[in-house]
């Protein structure tokens, strides 16, 4: 018996269960019922290019277009500044990326209660100290704030696992040819973290572009973005139709980055950026 | 020296931006007091109204026993399949390679509701299969992950070896595939099962009838405000995952030898 049956199993479960369901978003996106049956039609996904969506798409991205600016500016110096200890660093790593696998929701939770504007610690303190209260709940301030602190760590790991990569004598050498430690870092060091700053940000960008849960916990419910709606389409108005041609968009711009992103990034192992 | 001191600050302050809002939930969970704010003397009566809850004890069982029965069923489809893709053709192999990515690369809320879609379509009611169904397909894949590296690093001889000395297939699978790529199953069977204990966004899209995981109780409870039962719920979470992960990472640790949790 050959060992390549061995995956049959796993080959109906993936085409039943992977290829399937994803085939179903199209389907629902590109048909319509009415009363003469289902047919083919492009209703849905022209009401998704209305202005409403639209705006809504691109408060999406612009909120983690920011939130992955931030977590990158917090992320690279603190990788590096890892990466020099070396054995510590590894050790200390741990203790960086390990909020990631703290629930999400009570991550954000976490937030919920210590912005709380009138019971909330954060203010409680600030109010003691005579120092002006945070009244940033159910604005996009804290969205974004729920995003970068929700997703760093994903930034930081890749970084930090490029940064070690980097061969000590390559920098011995540039030591050695006369560049100084500034430029060191934007000639030697920064280009060959590259590959780990992209998988960084498609790894912090992506989540915090379809994020749903932020926005309604931290936003209160007042800022619209791409995920609420598409959640609203099929918990709350049941226009599954539309919601799907929303994902599809969504997926679409999403590839569409992620392989600009990887083009850019050859060196990455695998081609699925997993760390 | 000035140098390393900022640097120190540096880490201290990304730490505490970090851990303060944990800490602070924790430190709460033990609060006499409902405030968030105020100190009201030490108690443990959060984790008893936590475990007279009737919706947290359902959803802790629901959490448990999908997380227990999705990993061990996909641990068991992943490392089969791992097996087989490892010699298949090269084509052959990237093309399945490339869907299993799918559903680790695609967007949570896309694949929760391609599952949604899927399941109404099929007219399964959503509710405990439904969820079970998608946890153990987004955890397949890093199930396959977790072994495919080992499996080529593998001397391939020694396979040849035992169906020379008349072997049969499955014997030498069992007798020296699986001892040999134990650790890395392992390692897989852990990574899958804290990943379904944190879901919420597939499980969110793919359960119904009543059925709960802790996450989404954990939604629906913040949604109608904040109570402090869900501080205990919170550190008892945090703590497991803690342990949990410290388990996985000691595995990888003494396997790959590599530098210490950066292969979680």
């Amino acid at each position: 018996m050959n060992r390549k049956w061995l995956a049959t199993p796993y080959l109906i479960w993936m085409v039943v269960f992977i290829v399937v369901p994803l085939v179903m978003i199209f389907y629902y996106a590109f048909t319509v019922k009415d009363a003469n049956g289902t047919r083919f039609a492009l209703d849905h996904l022209m009401k998704s290019f209305d202005s409403k969506y639209m705006v809504a798409l691109g408060k999406s991205f612009l909120y983690a277009f920011i939130a992955t600016v931030i977590c990158l500016i917090l992320a690279y110096p603190l990788a590096l500044i890892l990466v020099k200890r070396n054995k510590g660093g590894a050790a200390m790593m741990f203790i960086f990326i390990l909020p990631m696998w703290m629930n999400f929701l009570l991550r954000t939770y976490a937030w919920l209660s210590l912005l709380e504007t009138n019971n909330g610690l954060l203010n409680t303190v600030l109010r003691a100290l005579h120092l002006p209260v945070l009244d940033i709940i159910g604005t996009p301030k804290a969205i974004v704030l729920g995003m970068v602190y929700n997703f760093l760590p994903f930034m930081v790991l890749p970084i930090y696992n490029a940064l070690a990569k980097i061969d000590n004598s390559i920098m011995e050498a540039a030591y050695d040819l006369g560049a100084n430690d500034f430029k060191r870092l934007l000639k030697v060091t920064i280009p060959l973290s590259m590959p780990g700053v992209m998988s960084g940000i498609t790894m912090v960008f992506m989540p915090a572009v379809t994020s749903f849960v932020i926005p309604n916990l931290l936003g209160s419910g007042k800022v619209n973005l791409i995920g609420n709606i598409i959640e609203q389409q099929f918990l709350l108005t049941y226009d599954w139709g539309f919601g799907a041609a929303l994902s599809i968009i969504l997926m679409i711009i999403i590839l569409i980055s992620m392989a600009i992103m990887q083009r850019s990034d050859e060196d990455m192992e695998g081609g699925a950026g997993l760390w | 020296m000035v140098k390393k001191g900022i640097e120190r600050l540096y880490l201290g302050l990304i730490m505490l931006f970090l851990y303060a809002p944990i800490l602070t939930l924790i430190v709460f969970s033990f609060n006499d007091s409902k405030s968030r704010a105020k100190w009201g003397g030490f108690t443990l009566k959060w984790y008893k109204n936590m475990l007279n809850d009737p919706m947290i004890s359902k959803s802790l069982y629901y959490t448990l026993l999908i997380a227990l029965l999705a990993s061990v069923i996909a641990t068991i489809i992943g490392t089969l399949a791992a097996i087989g893709i490892h010699v298949m053709k090269k084509k052959t192999k990237s093309v399945i390679l490339n869907v299993t990515y799918l559903p680790v690369l695609n967007a949570d809320i896309v694949t929760g509701i391609a599952f949604m879609l899927f399941f109404v379509a099929i007219g399964l009611k959503l509710g405990f299969t439904s969820m079970l169904i998608a946890h153990i397909t987004f955890n397949i894949p890093y199930v396959i992950l977790s072994i495919l590296p080992k499996l080529s690093s593998l001397n391939k001889y020694t396979y040849e070896a035992a169906l020379d000395l008349g072997a049969y297939p499955m014997q030498a699978i069992w007798k020296v595939i699986i001892p040999e790529i134990m650790p890395n199953i392992i390692t897989g069977f852990l990574l899958a099962f804290t990943l379904s204990l944190d879901d919420f966004v597939i499980s969110y899209f793919t359960t119904g009838g009543g059925v709960t995981n802790l996450s989404i109780t954990i939604y629906t409870m913040t949604r109608r405000g904040i109570k402090p039962e869900i501080n205990a719920v919170s550190t008892v979470l945090f703590l497991s995952i803690l342990i949990l992960l410290l388990i996985i990472n000691k595995r990888t640790d003494r396997n790959t030898k590599k530098l210490g949790g950066i292969n979680i």
